[in-house]
């Protein structure tokens, strides 16, 4: 009875961080680096959702509102931090744009905890109640976290293969300067990159409150760093890469919530498991590796 | 031996060292103000806690400033040095009797104990560069966390009680150690491996073509970046009497990192300057805000954060960069019988000789322009139009 519940509370767990690590993996994919703000945009659509989730009582409307209105909210964040931030250091040393983006979270965090207060506020999110799937109790939450999830992986995988911005996402990360040549804009193939990457973090900070319904200024940190080691143990730059790494590291972490000796080194586990990777196969399960040239 | 001192004696320049007696004086000054009973408890604990601001700023230069490598995890070495080397410390102190060797005894196994996982970390640096090793290092800090926390022999979630030495004499051990610290990372910068990791910071291939251990010159900095953060870790653990894991989190790191970017990145007058500065401000803000505008720091030291980052590296900015640095303005006030347009020549020479040589400059070399006007110019519209005829 234990496997099955475990198991689509993993994968729902791990859809999750795949919805992140998505974003992480595109913008490391197209624009070269890593967007630390990316866990914290997920704490501005919590905080979005916290807003605007008591506009009906009706629990469908409820949702879909808040939804809706997180999404705008954090693609507003990512278009604004993208163009404000990164677009000026197109071209400087990664150390420096590495920094910059670790400036960006740094800010995001401290103007929530001005703005709303370093303390944990909960948020009552409609009850969806749950279901019995299997011999086993489950909440609604967790089945759409999945379902969606994965439906929402599918459709950017098929948009970024078969429509022609996500053929030129692919050709800029492919070769920046060649695309350009090729007449591909890639400053707003960048801009929309980060729009979707947000976008998908909104759709992942609700599911998140699904599970944990509290919303605090450093919300979106600790999923922030997981999902970019899923993004890492996928391989990064590859969409697959991302839900494989995703699912993989979420059934990983509720395994060890259910161990009874690990379940406080849940997070030992997870890093270490993100260095072993790191050790034996830098470029990931799905990475394709990438020739230095001088 | 003889000859060694001849040789310190005359590689001696005062303007080379000149920051260690600046600290120097700065601490015989603090000591005779605490003799004299001037300094309050308050006052002499923000000292030490500027002096291990200063050690973790210094090594975390070493790394980001110097072998150009983003570490984040540097409050996880420092986390280790302090839990290891004041657990030390406790069971040291029932055999023992004199404080400050148990601390001297205590730094040294909790450097050492940073600088085993700093080699550690180090490792997989080797093969990872830039944002997957600044991942490594924060993924190692939180994991460093998370089993301290679940160590019960460390004292678990409640945290580990150690003996707070004597707040009065503490800065000065600290301020010793900050000179030891300084006096190590100078020389090591300005030695050849020194040379060896700034040119691997500047161009790994390069580095590596010219014949540079790159894998021995990595592990070395981390090692001793890391022994050092477990020294001051040592030293903050004996200021408080509890050390809690929760203290040691990635934002932490960040503070540190805020404090190398703004001081400089790579230079070391820079870093201390910059810790003693925010350190002291953090305080005095400490006192001054209360309640939500606490929270006001953490945006402003982003923002600034930002804004140096992107003064100094933005593309854009470059020229505008050139033409109003301090150096332009120092010369402007003080040398004013040079006139600007002596120094704009300059510039325009220098962006010409680091652009690659243009075509117009190929094609002068051919048909210099001042050729066109000397007397035998007839003759060369004949030679120019000979070719012509015969073509046709």
């Amino acid at each position: 009875m234990n496997i099955v519940s475990g198991l689509i509370n993993g994968l729902s767990l791990g859809a999750i961080y795949a919805l992140i690590a998505l974003g992480y993996t595109m913008v490391y994919g197209i624009a070269r680096m890593l967007n630390f703000a990316h866990g914290d945009i997920i704490m501005v659509g919590a905080y979005a959702i916290y807003f605007a989730v008591g506009i009906s009582d009706n629990p469908v409307v409820s949702i879909l509102g808040s939804i809706v209105f997180a999404i705008l909210i954090c693609t507003l964040m990512g278009v604004i931090t993208e163009g404000l931030a990164y677009r000026p250091l197109r071209g400087a040393s990664p150390l420096a744009v590495l920094i910059t983006a670790i400036g960006v979270s740094y800010f995001l965090q401290g103007i929530a905890q001005m703005a709303f207060g370093a303390k944990a506020l909960p948020i009552t999110l409609p009850n969806l109640g749950t279901i019995r799937l299997f011999g086993t109790s489950i909440s609604v939450g967790t089945i759409i976290t999945l379902i969606l999830g994965l439906i929402l992986m599918l459709a950017l995988t098929l948009f970024v293969k078969y429509t022609r911005t996500g053929r030129a996402m692919l050709a800029v990360s492919e070769d920046n300067g060649a695309a350009q040549l090729m007449g591909v804009n890639v400053n707003r193939i960048i801009m929309l990159t980060f729009a979707i990457g947000s976008a998908l973090a909104a759709f992942a900070s609700l599911f998140y409150l699904f599970s944990i319904p509290s919303v605090d200024p450093k919300l979106g940190s600790m999923p922030g760093i997981k999902a970019f080691a899923a993004a890492v143990i996928g391989g990064i730059g590859s969409i697959p890469g991302a839900v494989i790494g995703g699912l993989l590291l979420g059934l990983i972490e509720n395994v060890c919530k259910t161990v009874p000796g690990l379940s406080q080194y849940t997070l030992a586990i997870e890093f270490g498991i993100l260095i072993l990777m790191l050790l034996i196969r830098p470029i990931g399960i799905l990475g394709k590796k990438r020739r230095v040239k001088v | 031996m003889k000859q060694y001192l001849k040789n310190i004696k005359q590689s001696f320049k005062l303007k080379k060292s000149l920051n260690y007696f600046v600290i120097a004086a700065f601490l015989i000054a603090m000591i005779g103000l605490d003799a004299g009973g001037m300094l309050g408890r308050s006052t002499v604990g923000i000292l030490s806690r500027i002096a291990y601001c200063i050690i973790l700023a210094v090594s975390l230069n070493l790394v980001v400033g110097f072998l150009g490598e983003l570490s984040l995890g540097h409050a996880g070495f420092m986390c280790v040095g302090a839990y290891v080397g004041c657990f030390c410390a406790n069971l040291l102190h029932k055999s023992i009797a004199s404080d400050l060797l148990v601390l001297i005894i205590a730094m040294l196994i909790g450097g050492a104990t940073a600088a085993v996982f700093g080699f550690i970390v180090g490792l997989p640096a080797l093969r990872l560069r830039g944002d997957y090793l600044a991942i490594v290092t924060l993924a190692f800090g939180e994991i460093v966390r998370n089993i301290f926390n679940g160590w019960d022999a460390f004292g678990g979630a409640m945290g580990l009680g150690t003996k707070p030495y004597d707040a009065h004499s503490l800065f000065i051990v600290a301020f010793i150690v900050v000179l030891f610290v300084l006096m190590v990372c100078q020389n090591l910068i300005r030695s050849k491996h020194g040379r060896a990791i700034t040119a691997i910071r500047d161009n790994e291939i390069a580095a590596k073509a010219m014949g540079i251990n790159v894998t021995y010159y990595k592990l070395f900095v981390f090692t001793i970046a890391a022994f050092f953060a477990g020294v001051a870790g040592v030293i903050y653990g004996h200021s408080v009497s509890i050390i809690r894991q929760d203290y040691f989190t990635y934002n932490y790191s960040i503070d540190y990192l805020v404090m190398v970017v703004l001081g400089g990145m790579g230079s070391m007058n820079g870093s201390i300057i910059a810790a003693s500065l925010i350190t002291y401000i953090n305080v005095w803000l400490q006192n001054m805000l209360t309640g939500d505008l606490a929270g006001i720091k953490q945006p402003i030291y982003a923002l600034i954060l930002i804004a140096v980052v992107m003064f100094n590296n933005a593309p854009a900015l470059k020229p505008f960069k050139e033409r109003f640095n301090l150096r332009n303005l120092w010369d402007l006030i003080f040398r004013s019988r040079r006139k600007p347009e002596v120094i704009k020549d300059d510039a325009a020479e220098w962006n010409r000789i680091e652009t690659k040589i243009k075509i117009d400059d190929l094609l002068s070399v051919e048909v210099p322009p001042n050729k066109a006007n000397t007397p035998d110019k007839p003759q060369k519209d004949g030679a120019a139009a000979k070719p012509k005829k015969g073509g046709k």
